[in-house]
């Protein structure tokens, strides 16, 4: 009996799904879709915030909040375009835009971008969204890559402290490092999860490129320009031990409590996890950002460093893309874009957002990133069909292997380059 | 001696059993004690077990960041329905292919097999056009239709043996006196599979609840996200993560699975232990 009664318990629910037919898509309600990846709390408040004030201020276009995920934008992205459902504002990375730019996915804002926006925001940066003639995307949010330290042990070991008027040479890290090191504790934890990327961004401070333009096409080339952090990386794990070994498969959350514990003196890290470090810390612990070192290989070397912006974008498909572009104007306001910068704890792209007070204050070394933000250049892979094939089957491995030790820098350079080549010229035919 | 030895070999089971229990466990407790961890206690190299300073402020945060009991409430409508809709379907489409024996019955039989091949990146960008069709993007309905799909072969595969594992003579005999065949699935055969329904609908319950791509490109607005697509706003780039919410979060997820099992492993038992159907 009691079988029966689940059993018909069972049966009479299902109907009920049925019901559920109701809950459909309403199709075109004439609200635009903001995709926002902001993830912290003050980032998502802010983000809300600026959407409740312009649905308030414009309530003939609104704009509903829709929340992605860093981690699977792309797949996301990817099949809602094929399936014509993309969001209508789209926040991602100009690392990200490539393919969909050139697959037709987006939006060229050219006509679209208002002079105000426009002239705020510096040509370089506007560079890092610019493919085949068309702009993908407003760059409106940077992150510069940082050496956050532990202030006692710096102070202990009587090292110069670097600032961004006068950061270290690479030499004068590598010195800083040594000295920082002993005692079962190393001078620097290279989080080498995802190596390729920060090698590649990195090299510019030594004049390198890692990717090159050769007759119109792109090219991979691993000379010594290009490889001079690598080999540093590589001789402070292999042979200096100024580096551990055991942190080169982990991420830069994950580099943390040894940071804490004294173990290491100095991470490198994106600029916003200081929010992390600020929130994890143990009461009393002092910390840092200083900036990266700078090259000193002649000219083209110095503080350079490469990055990826984040973008705002417009699906191609968007019916209403002056509405669109009016939402991300309004975003990207100095006040608002320096409000959405402090909430990620990163650097905004616009002039007079950098100028914004509360980004330039010494609490929580906000001006060593905007100090920065000056030396920021397109990240030498923004643009490059076939770069994401070339980092996960060849590059990712490669440099692992590399700064483990597994192979030495002739085998690095014949598979990023050789293999590497390969892969870009099938995207190039 | 052989009494030492029963006793020995009872232990050593029993210890098996316990570790075997530790390892499934271990990553539940793992994360029921970051949960309850303070950020600092988050960033230790001398991580306990037990938080030093026991605190709700992980939930807290994960109940004010995200709308966690909309998505909760998502899940389990879906999953639930997902779950009853495979099962209704697959019951008298295992009974066919089990007692009707034909060339279309094996054939239909390889195709379940082959289709649980495909792999789902396969036919996401396929499907979502499909459903687009049917106005079906951004559905509930949409995505349970989908679950149901997706359930349906290892369901079919699953209830098929459980059907076959009821001896023929029973229905003969209930045909004797005078069933239909609709009468003598619902009345005969349907009380002995019970045991199979409990195990094919945690199965496609347990599915449904912790899928994450299907619902992640499916369903646009944030009022009809599941919760597992709402446990990734918690992380961030490159491996950035807000630990403390999304343990709190992810242990909340765990619930509504261990629930379902505990309401119905006792009819899972039961069902096995009744004994109708003797060899």
């Amino acid at each position: 009996m009691r079988r029966r009664n689940f059993l018909a318990t069972a049966l009479a629910a299902a109907p009920a799904a049925s019901l559920l037919s109701g809950c459909g898509d309403d199709g075109d309600d004439g609200t635009l879709d903001y995709l926002s990846l902001a993830w912290q709390k003050e980032s998502m408040e802010a983000n809300k915030a600026l959407v409740a004030e312009w649905n308030k201020r414009n309530p003939q276009r609104p704009v509903r909040y829709v929340q992605g995920s860093w981690d699977s934008v792309h797949d996301q992205l990817l099949t809602s375009f094929e399936g014509g459902e993309a969001p209508d504002v789209i926040h991602d990375e100009a690392n990200d835009l490539t393919d969909f730019a050139h697959g037709g996915y987006l939006a060229d804002l050219g006509e679209l971008l208002p002079d105000g926006l426009r002239n705020q925001i510096p040509e370089r940066t506007w560079d890092m969204v610019r493919f085949g003639g068309g702009t993908y995307g407003v760059p409106f949010l940077q992150e510069p890559r940082v050496l956050v330290a532990n202030r006692r042990l710096l102070d202990d070991s009587g090292v110069r402290v670097p600032d961004t008027e006068d950061p270290w040479t690479w030499d004068e890290f590598e010195a800083a490092a040594r000295k920082l090191s002993g005692k079962g504790s190393y001078g620097v934890a290279w989080s080498m999860k995802e190596p390729v990327n920060q090698s590649v961004n990195l090299s510019l401070t030594t004049g390198g490129a890692v990717f090159y333009r050769e007759d119109g096409k792109d090219v991979v080339r691993f000379d010594r320009r290009d490889s001079y952090v690598a080999e540093l990386i590589h001789r402070q794990v292999n042979r200096e031990r100024t580096a551990p070994r055991g942190s080169l498969g982990m991420s830069g959350s994950d580099t943390l409590p040894g940071f804490f514990s004294g173990q290491y003196a100095m991470v490198p890290l994106n600029f916003s996890y200081r929010q992390q470090v600020e929130q994890q810390a143990p009461d009393g612990f002092e910390w840092t950002a200083l900036p990266m070192p700078a090259g000193d290989l002649g000219p083209g070397s110095g503080p350079t460093q490469g990055m990826s912006p984040q973008t705002l974008s417009i699906a191609q498909d968007t019916k209403r893309k002056e509405d669109a572009m009016a939402f991300i104007a309004f975003l990207t306001q100095p006040d608002h874009m320096a409000r959405l910068a402090a909430g990620d704890w990163i650097v905004p792209t616009g002039r007079k957002a950098l100028r914004d007070p509360a980004l330039n204050t010494r609490k929580h070394d906000w001006r060593t990133g905007i100090g920065m933000s000056e030396d920021l250049r397109a990240s030498p892979v923004l643009g490059v069909r076939g770069y994401a094939e070339w980092k996960d089957k060849i590059a990712t491995p490669a440099f692992q292997e590399y700064y483990s030790g597994s192979i030495g820098l002739d085998d690095l350079r014949g598979k990023l380059v050789e293999d590497g080549n390969r892969i870009l010229a099938r995207y190039q035919r | 001696m052989s009494s030492l030895s029963r006793t020995c070999g009872r232990a050593g089971q029993y210890l098996a059993l316990l570790c075997y229990l530790a390892f499934l466990a271990f990553p539940l407790l793992w994360l029921l004690s970051i949960a309850f961890k303070a950020p600092q206690e988050l960033g230790t190299t001398d991580p306990t077990w037990l938080p030093r300073h026991p605190s709700l402020d992980n939930f807290r945060d994960a109940f004010d960041q995200q709308p966690l009991w909309g998505s909760a409430l998502n899940s389990l409508l879906v999953a639930t329905s997902a779950a009853l809709i495979s099962v209704l379907v697959a019951v008298p489409a295992a009974y066919a292919l089990v007692r009707y024996r034909s060339a279309v019955s094996k054939a239909a039989t390889g195709w379940i097999l082959v289709s649980q091949m495909f792999p789902f990146v396969l036919v996401i960008i396929p499907l979502f056009l499909v459903l687009k069709n049917f106005q079906l993007i951004n559905s509930q309905f949409g995505l349970i239709l989908v679950y149901v799909v997706w359930n349906l072969p290892f369901a079919l595969w699953m209830l098929q043996g459980y059907v076959r594992a009821v001896p023929a003579s029973l229905e003969e005999a209930a045909a004797i006196d005078g069933c239909s065949r609709p009468r003598i699935l619902f009345s005969v055969v349907l009380p002995l599979l019970t045991p199979g329904l409990v195990a094919t609908l945690m199965f496609s319950f347990v599915t449904a609840w912790n899928e994450f791509f299907f619902a992640l490109v499916l369903l646009k607005s944030p009022e009809k996200q599941t919760m597992s697509v709402i446990l990734t706003h918690f992380l961030g780039a490159e491996g950035a993560a807000d630990l403390g919410p999304l343990a709190a979060a992810a242990f909340l997820a765990t619930i509504p699975s261990l629930l379902f099992f505990a309401l119905l492993q006792r009819r899972l038992v039961n069902g096995m232990m009744n004994g109708a159907v003797k060899g």
